[in-house]
C-alpha cells in the first residue's frame, strides 16, 4: 500500500519532492466510487418508488370517473307488460323483456335503422349490461312510469368508457380493438349532443364487485376492511397492551417470561401465510366459524399484528423514566395504580403509534386471508362481520386477475384508494408523534 | 334471549353492581373515607368483576357444548340406515336439519302442521321464506329437525335463566363481602394481574396453535404420502382431488418448489442486499442532515407500501413490454420485484447497527489517516458484521415467506432445473394454489398446504432463531 522511500534516496535528491506516494490518488478514486455507489443505491430506491407510483396513478387516476349515457327510454307498455296482467301478477315486471326497451332507446337515439341487426347489436353493446336491470329496479319500484318517457342515466359499457377516456389506441387496426369504427362514431355523435358525459365514479366506493368492469366498485371490499380493522384494533390493541405490562412492569426474570419473549420476537417474523393456515385450520376447520368472514380474518390479523404492537408498546414503556415510577410508588400507590395512572398514560402516544403502524401493516395484508377464503364474489355489502366479505388487497389482488383491459384501470383505482388510507394512517401515526412525543 | 342480548343484561348487572358495590362502601365509611380499606370504585369493580366473570364464562362455555350436546343426540336418532352412511354424508343431512330448523322458526303453526301432513312440499315452503334446501328432505330429517329446534330453543331458555341467575348470584355474594376492613383493592389487583398474565401467554397460544394445527393436518398427509417422497421427492404433480373418491395418486415432492423459492429468494437477495447495505452506509456515513431526512423516509415509504401493490406493479409492467422475454425470466423478475420490498428492510437494519458501532472506533481510523471509504471497509463493518448477518438471515426470512408478489408474479410450473431463466414456482405459491377454491379436509391434495406450510415455519423460525443468537451473542463486544 505504501512505498517506503529509503533515507538515501531522499539524501540523494533533496529537490524532489519529499512527499511519498502512499497511493492518495488511487484512495480517494477508491472513495469517490464507495461514495458513488450509496449514491446510486439511494437513487435506485428513490427511483423506483416513483416509478411505482406514478404507474399506479397514470394508471388509476382515471378510475375516478365513469362514462355514462343519458337517453330518453320509452318505457313501452307494449314490451313490458303486453297483456296489461302487472295489477294481478306483479311478477310480470320482473320477468319483461328490459334489454329490448334499453335497446331500443339507443337505436332510436343514435336514429339507426332497426332492421340493420348488426347495427342495432353493435348500438345495444355500448351501454352497460346491467343497464337492464337498472331500469327493472325503477321501473318495479315505480310501475307508475310505463307508458312514459323518462331520460335515464345508464353506464356506458367498459369498452366505451375506455375509449372515451382517450385509453384504446385509434391507430390500431379495428379487427384488434375492442371497439369499432362505427361505435366511436356514435361515441362522438353522443357526446357533442351531450349524451355522453364523465361523471364522479361513485360506483368504485358503493357498488359490490361484479364481472363487468364498469359496474364492479369496492364497496363490498371497503366494508369488509372496516370490519377487519375495528376487529383488529378492539382485540389486540388491550391485549398487546396487557401483555407488554405483565412482561415490562410485572414479570420475574424467569425462564417461562424468556421463553415469551423469543416467542413473540420470533413470531413477528412468521410468513403471514402461516398465520392464514392457523386461522383456516383452527377458526374455520376447528371452531367453525363461517369461511369468507370479516371475523375470521379479523381474528388472524390480530393474531399477526400482536406481536408488532406488543414489541412497540414495550419499547414505550420502558421509556418511561424510572423517575417516574419511584415517584408514584413513594406516595403509597400499589404497583398496578403506578402501572396504570401513571406509567401508561405517559406511553400511551408511543403505544398508539405503534398501533397505528400496526393497523396500517394488518390493512395491507393479503395472503392470510388468501386463505380463509376472503377471495370470494362478493356483491352485496355484508350487513354485519359474519357474513361473506372481502377486503381491499383481496380486491385488489382479483381484479389484478381479471383479463380485461378496464380492470387494470379499476386494480390502479382500488390501489390508489389503499394507498391513501395508508398515507392517512401514517401521517396520523407522525402527527400523533410530533404532538405528543417527550425527551425524557 | 340471544347472545348479545344476554351479554348486554350481563354488562348491566356489571354496572348496577359497581354502583351498589362503590354506593355501600361509601355507606360503610360513614363520611369518613379513610376507616376503608381501598376507595370505594374498588369496592364497586369487584362487585362488578365477579357478577360479569362468572356469567360470561358459563355462557362461553355453554354456547361450545351445547351445539355438540344437542348434535350428537339428534344424530343419536337417526334411523340406522342413515347411521351406517359415510360420516361426510352424515355431516351433509346434519347441515340440512339445520336449514330445516331455522326454516320452521319462521313458519307460523297452520303453516308447520301443513308441512308435516305432506313432508314432498317442505322444500316450496321454506323456499319461500328465503330458505333454499338443496333437496326434498326425507321425513326422518323433519322429525330431527323439529328435536333440533325444541332443543336449541330449551337450551336458549336455560341458558338465559342460568347466565342471569350466576351474574345475580354473583353481584350478591360479593356485595355481601363488602365491609371497610375488606381487601378491595388487592382482591381486584389479583384479578388484573391475572388478566395480564392470559393476556401474554395468548403469544405462546398463538405458537401452540401454529405448530399444533399445521401439525395434526401435517401427520393427516403423511398418513396418506409417505414423509420420505414429500421430502425428497423430485416431482410436483398433485393431480386433482375427485369428489368422493379416494385419492387420485399424485405426487407431492417438495425439492422443486423448495429450489424455485431459493432461487427466488436468492436473487432477490442479491439486489437487495448490495443496495440496502449501501443506502444504510450512505446514510449514516456520508448524507448530510438534509438528505437523511428526506431519503430516509422515503425509503421507509417503500416498506410501507402493500406487497400486493408490488405484485400488480409487476404484472402490467412486465406483462406489456417483456412478455416475450418474462417467460423465460419469470424468476429472475420475480426476485427482483420481491428485492426491492427487501430494500428498505435491509438498510432500516443495517442502519441501526451501523449507527451503533462506538464513534471512538470511527475517530481513531480516521485520525491514523484512513480514508471514509476505508474506514467503512475495514472498522466500521467488520465490527458491525455479526449484527449485519443477523439482519441479512432476517431479510432471507422474509423473502422465502413473501407470498403476495410471487403468487401474482411468479410462474406456477414446479419444474427443478438447473437453469434459471426457466419459470419457476415457490412453496408460498403452492400453499395458495392449494387452498383456494371449494377444499375438503380428507385429500392429501389440500392437505399438502400443510405440510408445506410447517416446512416454511420452520425455516423461517430457524434462520430468525439463529439470527437472534447471532445478533445478542455479539451485541456487546464494544461496550
Amino acid at each position: 500500500m505504501t512505498n517506503i522511500v529509503s533515507p538515501v534516496a531522499v539524501a540523494v535528491s533533496p529537490a524532489a519532492a519529499p512527499r511519498r506516494d502512499i497511493g492518495i490518488k488511487r484512495r480517494y478514486a477508491a472513495e469517490r466510487r464507495f461514495r458513488a455507489y450509496g449514491i446510486a443505491a439511494i437513487t435506485f430506491g428513490v427511483v423506483f418508488l416513483i416509478l411505482l407510483l406514478s404507474t399506479v396513478i397514470r394508471n388509476g387516476y382515471t378510475a375516478f370517473q365513469q362514462t355514462a349515457i343519458t337517453i330518453p327510454v320509452e318505457i313501452s307498455e307494449k314490451l313490458i307488460d303486453p297483456d296489461n296482467k302487472r295489477a294481478t301478477d306483479p311478477s310480470v315486471l320482473i320477468a319483461a323483456n328490459y334489454p329490448a326497451v334499453v335497446r331500443d332507446a339507443i337505436v332510436k337515439q343514435l336514429g339507426i335503422d332497426p332492421s340493420k341487426r348488426t347495427e342495432v347489436r353493435e348500438a345495444a353493446a355500448m351501454i352497460s349490461k346491467g343497464a337492464p336491470i337498472q331500469l327493472r329496479n325503477l321501473v318495479v319500484a315505480n310501475p307508475a312510469l310505463i307508458g312514459t318517457t323518462v331520460n335515464v342515466t345508464f353506464l356506458a359499457d367498459a369498452n366505451i368508457d375506455s375509449a372515451n377516456k382517450g385509453q384504446i389506441d385509434l391507430n390500431v387496426p379495428e379487427a384488434n380493438r375492442k371497439v369499432s369504427d362505427t361505435q366511436i362514431g356514435w361515441m362522438n355523435q353522443l357526446k357533442s349532443s351531450g349524451a355522453i358525459e364523465k361523471q364522479f365514479n361513485t360506483g368504485l366506493f358503493t357498488s359490490g364487485n361484479s364481472s363487468r368492469p364498469e359496474a364492479a366498485g369496492l364497496g363490498v371490499a371497503l366494508v369488509g376492511s372496516l370490519y377487519l380493522m375495528l376487529i383488529v384494533l378492539a382485540l389486540s390493541l388491550p391485549i398487546g397492551v396487557a401483555a407488554s405490562i405483565y412482561l415490562e412492569e410485572f414479570a420475574p426474570k424467569n425462564k417461562l417470561t424468556v421463553l415469551i419473549e423469543v416467542n413473540i420476537n420470533t413470531l413477528a417474523a412468521v410468513p403471514s401465510i402461516v398465520y392464514g393456515l392457523l386461522g383456516l385450520s383452527v377458526f374455520i376447520n376447528f371452531a367453525g366459524f363461517p369461511r369468507s368472514a370479516s371475523l375470521v380474518g379479523g381474528l388472524v390479523l390480530t393474531l399477526m399484528t400482536l406481536p408488532t404492537i406488543i414489541i412497540a408498546t414495550r419499547a414505550a414503556l420502558r421509556a418511561v423514566p424510572p423517575s417516574i415510577r419511584s415517584a408514584a410508588l413513594g406516595l403509597g400507590a400499589s404497583k398496578m395504580q403506578m402501572v396504570f395512572h401513571h406509567v401508561l398514560p405517559l406511553a400511551m402516544p408511543g403505544i398508539l403509534t405503534g398501533t397505528i403502524i400496526g393497523l396500517a401493516h394488518a390493512l395491507g395484508e393479503t395472503a392470510p386471508l388468501l386463505l380463509i377464503g376472503m377471495v370470494a364474489f362478493v356483491a352485496d355489502i355484508p350487513g354485519t362481520p359474519l357474513e361473506p366479505s372481502t377486503a381491499l388487497p383481496v380486491q385488489i389482488y382479483m381484479w389484478a386477475n381479471e383479463a380485461e383491459r378496464a380492470f387494470v384501470e379499476r386494480t390502479s383505482g382500488a390501489i390508489i384508494v389503499l394507498l391513501l388510507f395508508l398515507i392517512l394512517m401514517n401521517l396520523g401515526a407522525i402527527l400523533l408523534r410530533r404532538r405528543f412525543e417527550r425527551r425524557w | 334471549m340471544s347472545v348479545s342480548l344476554l351479554l348486554l343484561v350481563v354488562a348491566v348487572i356489571g354496572v348496577a353492581g359497581y354502583l351498589a358495590g362503590s354506593w355501600r362502601a361509601n355507606a360503610l365509611a360513614g363520611g369518613k373515607l379513610s376507616s376503608l380499606h381501598s376507595r370505594p370504585g374498588y369496592y364497586g369493580s369487584f362487585v362488578a368483576v365477579w357478577s360479569m366473570l362468572p356469567a360470561v364464562l358459563v355462557l362461553l362455555v355453554w354456547i361450545v357444548a351445547s351445539p355438540v350436546y344437542i348434535g350428537s343426540t339428534v344424530r343419536a336418532g337417526f334411523p340406522d340406515e342413515v347411521k351406517a352412511e359415510p360420516q361426510a354424508t352424515q355431516n351433509l343431512n346434519y347441515n340440512m336439519i339445520g336449514a330445516i330448523a331455522r326454516g320452521f322458526k319462521l313458519l307460523s303453526a297452520e303453516e308447520r302442521d301443513a308441512v308435516s301432513a305432506a313432508g314432498a312440499s317442505a322444500r316450496t315452503v321454506l323456499a319461500g321464506k328465503g330458505v333454499p334446501l338443496a333437496a326434498d328432505p326425507a321425513p326422518y330429517m323433519l322429525t330431527a329437525a323439529d328435536d333440533l329446534g325444541r332443543m336449541t330453543a330449551a337450551s336458549r331458555t336455560f341458558l338465559s335463566a342460568l347466565v342471569v341467575l350466576v351474574a345475580l348470584a354473583g353481584a350478591f355474594l360479593s356485595y355481601r363481602a363488602i365491609a371497610p376492613k375488606f381487601r378491595a383493592r388487592n382482591r381486584v389487583e389479583g384479578m388484573m394481574l391475572i388478566g395480564l398474565i392470559g393476556a401474554s401467554s395468548i403469544a405462546i397460544l398463538t405458537t401452540v396453535g401454529i405448530v399444533a394445527s399445521m401439525l395434526t393436518e401435517a401427520v393427516h398427509f403423511f398418513n396418506m404420502v409417505p414423509a420420505w417422497e414429500f421430502f425428497f421427492g423430485t416431482v410436483w404433480d398433485p393431480r386433482f382431488a375427485a369428489a368422493g373418491a379416494t385419492a387420485s395418486a399424485g405426487q407431492f415432492g417438495l425439492i422443486p418448489l423448495l429450489a424455485g423459492t431459493l432461487y427466488i429468494g436468492f436473487v432477490a437477495m442479491l439486489v437487495a442486499v448490495p443496495v440496502g447495505l449501501f443506502a444504510a452506509i450512505y446514510m449514516s456515513e456520508y448524507a448530510s442532515r438534509h438528505l437523511r431526512s428526506v431519503a430516509k423516509p422515503l425509503l421507509e415509504v417503500l416498506a410501507g407500501i402493500p406487497t400486493i401493490v408490488y405484485g400488480f406493479f409487476a404484472l402490467i409492467t412486465v406483462g406489456p413490454f417483456l412478455r416475450d422475454i418474462s417467460a423465460e425470466l419469470n424468476g429472475l423478475l420475480t426476485g427482483n420485484y420481491t428485492s426491492i420490498m427487501l430494500i428498505p428492510y435491509v438498510s432500516s437494519l443495517s442502519d441501526d447497527i451501523i449507527t451503533a458501532v462506538p464513534r471512538a472506533l470511527r475517530d481513531g481510523s480516521l485520525g491514523l489517516g484512513a480514508t471514509r471509504s476505508e474506514t467503512i471497509r475495514r472498522v466500521i463493518l467488520p465490527a458491525a458484521l455479526p449484527g449485519i448477518v443477523g439482519a441479512l438471515l432476517m431479510t432471507a426470512s422474509r423473502a422465502i415467506g413473501e407470498t403476495t408478489i410471487v403468487v401474482l408474479a411468479a410462474g406456477v410450473a414446479a419444474r427443478m432445473q438447473i437453469n434459471p431463466f426457466e419459470p419457476m414456482t415457490t412453496v408460498t405459491v403452492k400453499i395458495v394454489n392449494q387452498l383456494t377454491g371449494d377444499l375438503e379436509f380428507t385429500s392429501p391434495q389440500t392437505l399438502v398446504a400443510f405440510a408445506l406450510g410447517i416446512t416454511l415455519f420452520v425455516i423461517t423460525l430457524c434462520l430468525n432463531i439463529y439470527a437472534l443468537y447471532i445478533v445478542r451473542k455479539y451485541r456487546e463486544q464494544y461496550e
